[in-house]
């Protein structure tokens, strides 16, 4: 990064990609804003209404559920798929056709389309149909995820533990290959502990791409939708309604406009203030690694 | 050759300074690898097993599936299978996903290219907040384009059409490849780009063939992540197509009719979205762990 030409006519480069990325990303924003501050009732009949809606949205006492239940989800994969990823990562063998046989049944859960993700759980944990459901029926466990809350919030987390540790074990998989043999060696020669040689010459390597994984699960697991609309429909009740649901129900299911618009720009607000920290967290990791750099 | 001196070596500073014997040591790193190899399997085993289900569903007839627990097929029938390819309405979601997915692609990496090239290599006004900025909409919810996505689409009149979803897509994927693409150009040293421009080579020229040969196994991974992204998501492509551009994973929930859920039909349509997906991570197998880190170990 540090020895970049100062040069205006890349934006030429750029130019093509912006041009695109507007058109899907800057002109529906810009319509999301309209309608916040608007009442639309008909083609030619539309009112101001300055931030009625966003003070509407945020007393919302059934939003205000969605966004702990969201939080709350959110820590809770992170805090199983973090440490489980590095685990995985850590046994997986490093060469050979054992490597690459692994390496593609991991991956696999990524591939799927997510209202399959959802279908295959759904089928799985089914009492009468599903291997999971019936089992534990079987041994004596009152489970059913369409009537206890608990069971559903269980299923859902185990279901987005099962389709996205993969992501983290990669990537930390793929930092771990880029340790250099000799560091071993001397670890070796050292008699260092496992532990140590994890702490000192794994764990180190492994933070750059634990930031990446951290982001983008993150990220993903706050606009987390088909998975768990399949599964559970939100339910029982409105127990696993997540944001993106509350959203979609309101925006396309009710025809809300102004409240979805401007529900949709605090959503927006939030991802935005998490994205900055991370950005700013990447950055300066990467400054630190080439202090003589410009950038 | 060079590792093992190198192994031979660490075996002799060891023999002198620990007071384990080298056997002691190879038999508690067998023991120490046999046992991770057991919590790997275990974990695949417990991995694979939802997916198994499915696999054995979409193997049965409906009134087995629904008669009794069997851990396989009993009578085996490819009934379900047959079902989905002789009939158009059902085979038509995986071409219209298809279409979307390799447009999609074409057109990301088209504008992509040139952009990563210049985020690797320039500095120029406004890189670092465009950059911000691209990533933004990487982190954004789909569910909030919802809306103003059917509403432009259908102003433009592009609303159902494969392309409709294509561009859609573009929201994420274009941030993504640029980020992957990043990765592996700035691993390629500067000093190429200046001697070909020095031996009289265009930048257009250069960038064809010098260039993107050099990075093919990283434009073959971006190509994977667009694959992956655009053939998972499907709040968007739902929304904005109604009847000719159906993704396979709306035609999926027709399962379910006022006669019950046709389950081995659903698990089979199930399988058959995971088969493409298995396809394209065997192609960058060997790349694929460099990808996973975009590029950048």
């Amino acid at each position: 990064m540090n020895n970049k030409v100062q040069n205006n006519r890349a934006w030429l480069l750029v130019l093509p990609m912006l041009v695109l990325v507007a058109f899907s990303a800057i002109i529906p924003l810009m319509t999301v804003v309209n309608y916040s501050v608007q009442d639309v009732l008909g083609p030619n009949a539309r009112f101001f209404t300055g931030t009625e809606w966003f003070e509407s949205i945020l007393n919302d006492s059934a939003l205000r559920a969605a966004f702990a239940r969201q939080i709350l989800f959110s820590l809770t994969i992170l805090a199983i798929q973090v440490p489980l990823g590095i685990g995985i990562a850590l046994i997986m063998p490093k060469r050979g056709w054992q490597a690459s046989a692994v390496l593609i049944l991991i991956t696999l859960p990524l591939l799927i389309p997510w209202n399959v993700v959802g279908s295959i759980w759904q089928i799985f944990t089914r009492g009468d149909i599903g291997l999971m459901g019936w089992g534990l029926r079987e041994l004596g466990i009152n489970y059913n995820i369409t009537r206890n809350a608990g069971d559903a919030w269980a299923t859902i987390i185990l279901m987005d533990v099962w389709h996205w540790t993969p992501l983290v074990a990669m990537l930390c998989y793929s930092g771990l290959r880029s340790i250099p043999e000799a560091y071993y060696q001397a670890a070796r020669i050292d008699r260092a502990s496992k532990w140590a040689v994890f702490r000192y010459i794994q764990l180190p390597k492994l933070t750059n791409v634990l930031v990446i994984a951290v982001l983008l699960r993150f990220m993903h697991s706050f606009m987390i939708y088909a998975e768990p609309f399949v599964l559970t429909g939100g339910g029982p009740g409105s127990s696993t309604t997540f944001l993106s649901q509350s959203l979609a129900t309101m925006a396309i299911g009710q025809q809300d406009l102004g409240p979805s618009a401007a529900f949709s720009i605090i959503y927006f607000l939030v991802i935005l203030l998490v994205s900055w920290v991370f950005y700013t967290t990447i950055m300066h990791m990467q400054k630190d690694k080439n202090p003589h750099g410009g950038a | 050759m060079y590792r093992i001196e190198n192994t031979q070596q660490g075996e002799k500073y060891n023999t002198i300074f620990s007071r384990t014997t080298p056997a002691q040591r190879r038999k508690r790193n067998a023991r120490s690898r046999l046992r991770s190899r057991v919590l790997l399997s275990l974990y695949l085993f417990l991995m694979i097993l939802p997916i198994y289900w499915l696999i054995n569903m979409s193997l049965q007839t409906n009134s087995e599936i629904l008669g009794s627990m069997t851990l396989w097929p009993q009578n085996l029938t490819f009934d379900n299978y047959l079902r989905i390819f002789n009939n158009p309405s059902w085979y038509m979601g995986y071409v219209n996903s298809m279409m979307y997915v390799s447009m999609n692609m074409l057109i990301t990496i088209c504008v992509a290219l040139p952009a990563a090239y210049a985020f690797s290599r320039y500095r120029f006004i406004g890189d670092k907040h465009l950059f911000f900025w691209l990533l933004t909409n990487l982190m954004a919810p789909p569910a909030v384009f919802l809306l103003p996505y059917f509403q432009l689409y259908y102003s433009v009149g592009l609303f159902d059409t494969h392309i409709a979803v294509a561009l859609a897509h573009c929201l994420f994927n274009i941030p993504l490849a640029i980020w992957i693409l990043e990765g592996f150009m700035s691993s390629v040293p500067k000093e190429i780009d200046e001697t070909a421009y020095i031996d009289g080579y265009s930048f257009p020229h250069f960038f064809i063939k010098i260039f993107i040969p050099m990075i093919r196994s990283g434009i073959g991974v971006t190509l994977f992540f667009l694959f992956m992204f655009s053939w998972v998501e499907l709040l968007l492509a739902r929304t904005l197509t109604a009847t000719n551009a159906q993704p396979i994973g709306m035609i999926m929930t027709r399962t379910s009719t006022a006669s019950g859920i046709d389950w081995g039909t659903l698990a089979a349509a199930g399988v058959l979205t995971i088969v493409p997906g298995i396809l394209v991570v065997y192609f960058v197998r060997n790349h694929i762990a460099k990808g996973f880190a975009l590029g950048r170990t």
